[in-house]
């Protein structure tokens, strides 16, 4: 196993889907503190769908290069989500499930109208779920990749105490003179960048379990909002990576595997937390 | 000048007025309180202290070098998620956030500012305690904290002794004081009369009337003695006072 394991370890393109998968994971558990405890869980799942409609329309021009307009649409989403969930005519939760629904139907009812490709289904079959092409990614891919991970990152590192303080308590940080609203736009764009680049690897329904997983495991056993943080970051990181290795051994497909990965994860930590009387 | 002159102040939500016609100054080292009904706009008001919204009209003005960030706000109602991961340290540095703008990091200085507040608030040994496990005196003493970590001149405190017991009631009112007496100027929003006119030297009073002086006035005008005679009666209130 191991023989077969060093021997998928010594392509390219395999050792690039590890990076990504990893950079991605990293990435999506860093804020997914921030989401799960906003109440935002479910943006993940919104976001993505807003990224699956957008990706449809690019397919449909015949766009090569769906990254121009996919990262771009995702964003304003984005805000736009946040902004309703202030001005409160329509629920944060109701406007995020309309938007994410009307997304997907439209995105769907555009591909089978438009779409050029013979294998209709198969096409949303792997966006919806994330697809092999993670295994074929380019040089080029990887290191945007790369680049928009490091900027999550170092983004996440540089606002840490302000995230921190906004999604604590937003009316004391208010009080306090923080910009509430640039850090709840920052999060938003951040969130909207992560999501665009987790779609190839787990695909647009399951994006919302690398948000969530980390994030709720990790609260289960531990109470501070750093060690919280510190232990979803190497949660995620370690599911992603076994989850890439079961898959490649096992030949099932990528997003649902480290998917399942994230809740048996999950499982044991609720399992010790029970123990440790952590709840 | 005074730290704050509220003239001709309107204030509500939206537009809709609350509370209007407000006067009323606080000068540095004083200690007001502010009393009224409940639903009387008291809330309303200190947040448009500290600039949680507008004015509707009239204006609140900031003098003797003090920003409306720097001032140390403990909102009536904190609302924590139940399952909130974050320690008393944690919560009590991130009174720090006014004072660090935007450098990312909190330096030495606030750290030890953080942790000698800890220290005045009989905190320290709970430091790296879970905030939702604590009671609710401890809570409040946290929340305490990280206000006094947001200012060097002006708490603002909502209710704070609401849901506490009369031992730690009373240990919160002394803490309190002893803030005041260090310096720092105090305003608060109590119910509880009988410990306003203990503690306070200044009195606002809102609601149908409107009252603004020093304590003696208060106790002689007509809106205290009404009001006064109302909570004497009122079972919660404590005591009824002798004056
Ligand atoms: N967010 C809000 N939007 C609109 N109206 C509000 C809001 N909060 C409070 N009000 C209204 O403003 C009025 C004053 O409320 P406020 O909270 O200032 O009262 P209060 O004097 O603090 O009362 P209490 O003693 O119960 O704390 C109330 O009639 C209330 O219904
Ligand atoms: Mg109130």
């Amino acid at each position: 196993m191991i023989d077969t394991l060093m021997m998928y370890m010594g392509y390219p393109f395999v050792r690039y889907a590890m990076m990504v998968g990893v950079m991605i994971a990293l990435c999506s558990s860093l804020l997914g503190v921030t989401l799960v405890l906003k109440r935002y869980s479910f943006i993940g799942d919104g976001l993505s769908h807003v990224a699956f409609g957008v990706m449809s329309v690019a397919a449909v021009l015949n766009l090569t290069n769906t990254m121009i307009i996919v990262l771009p649409g995702t964003i304003l989403a984005a805000v736009l989500l946040l902004r309703t969930g202030q001005n409160a005519k329509i629920k944060g939760d109701a406007a995020i499930a309309m938007i994410s629904v009307g997304a997907l139907a439209f995105g769907y009812l555009l591909m089978n109208k438009f779409s050029t490709s013979t294998n209709l289904s198969g096409d949303v079959c792997s966006t919806l779920f994330g697809s092999m092409s993670i295994l074929t990614l380019t040089k080029d891919e990887v290191a945007l990749c790369a680049v928009l991970s490091a900027i999550v990152v170092i983004v996440f590192i540089l606002f840490y105490n302000k995230i921190f303080a906004v999604t604590f308590d937003e009316t004391f940080a208010r009080s306090a003179g923080t910009r509430v609203n640039a850090y709840n736009l920052l999060i938003a764009v951040v969130i909207a960048v992560i999501i665009v680049l987790a779609m190839n690897l787990v695909g647009s329904l399951l994006i919302s379990a690398l948000v969530i997983f980390p994030a709720l495991s990790s609260m289960r056993i531990f109470k501070t909002f750093k060690s919280v943080t510190i232990f979803s970051a190497i949660f995620s990181v370690c599911c992603a990576f076994f989850g890439i290795v079961i898959s490649m051994l096992a030949g099932t497909p990528v997003g649902s595997t480290i998917v399942a990965a994230d809740i048996v994860a999950f499982g044991i930590c609720s399992l010790i937390g029970r123990f440790t009387g952590a709840r | 000048m005074a730290l704050i002159t509220a003239k001709d102040l309107s204030v509500g939500y939206g537009g809709q007025t609350v509370a209007e016609h407000l006067n009323f100054k606080v000068n540095s080292g004083d200690y007001l309180c502010i009393v009224g009904e409940n639903g009387s706009g008291k809330s309303t008001l200190v947040k448009t202290l500290v600039k949680l919204i507008k004015p509707v009209t009239g204006e609140v003005k900031y003098g003797d070098g003090l920003m409306p960030g720097e001032i140390g706000y403990l909102p009536q109602h904190t609302v924590v998620q139940r399952d909130f991961p974050a320690s008393v340290k944690e919560i009590v540095l991130s009174g720090c956030q006014s004072r660090m703008g935007l450098r990312p990091f909190y330096n030495s200085e606030e750290k030890k500012l953080a942790a000698d507040n800890m220290e005045k608030m009989a905190i320290t040994d709970l430091a790296n305690k879970c905030y939702r496990e604590l009671s609710g005196g401890q809570q409040q003493r946290v929340l305490l904290a990280r206000a006094l970590c947001a200012t060097k001149k002006m708490l603002i405190l909502d209710e704070p002794v609401s849901g506490l017991d009369p031992k730690v009631t009373a240990e919160m009112y002394e803490l309190v004081a002893k803030l005041n007496k260090e310096g720092i100027t105090i305003v608060m929003i109590s119910h509880d009369i009988k410990s306003a006119v203990e503690y306070a030297d200044h009195i606002l009073h809102i609601g149908n009337t409107i009252y603004f002086g020093s304590k003696s006035e208060y106790l002689n005008s007509k809106a205290g003695k009404i009001f006064m005679m109302m909570q004497s009666k009122d079972p919660h209130a404590g005591k009824p006072l002798t004056v």
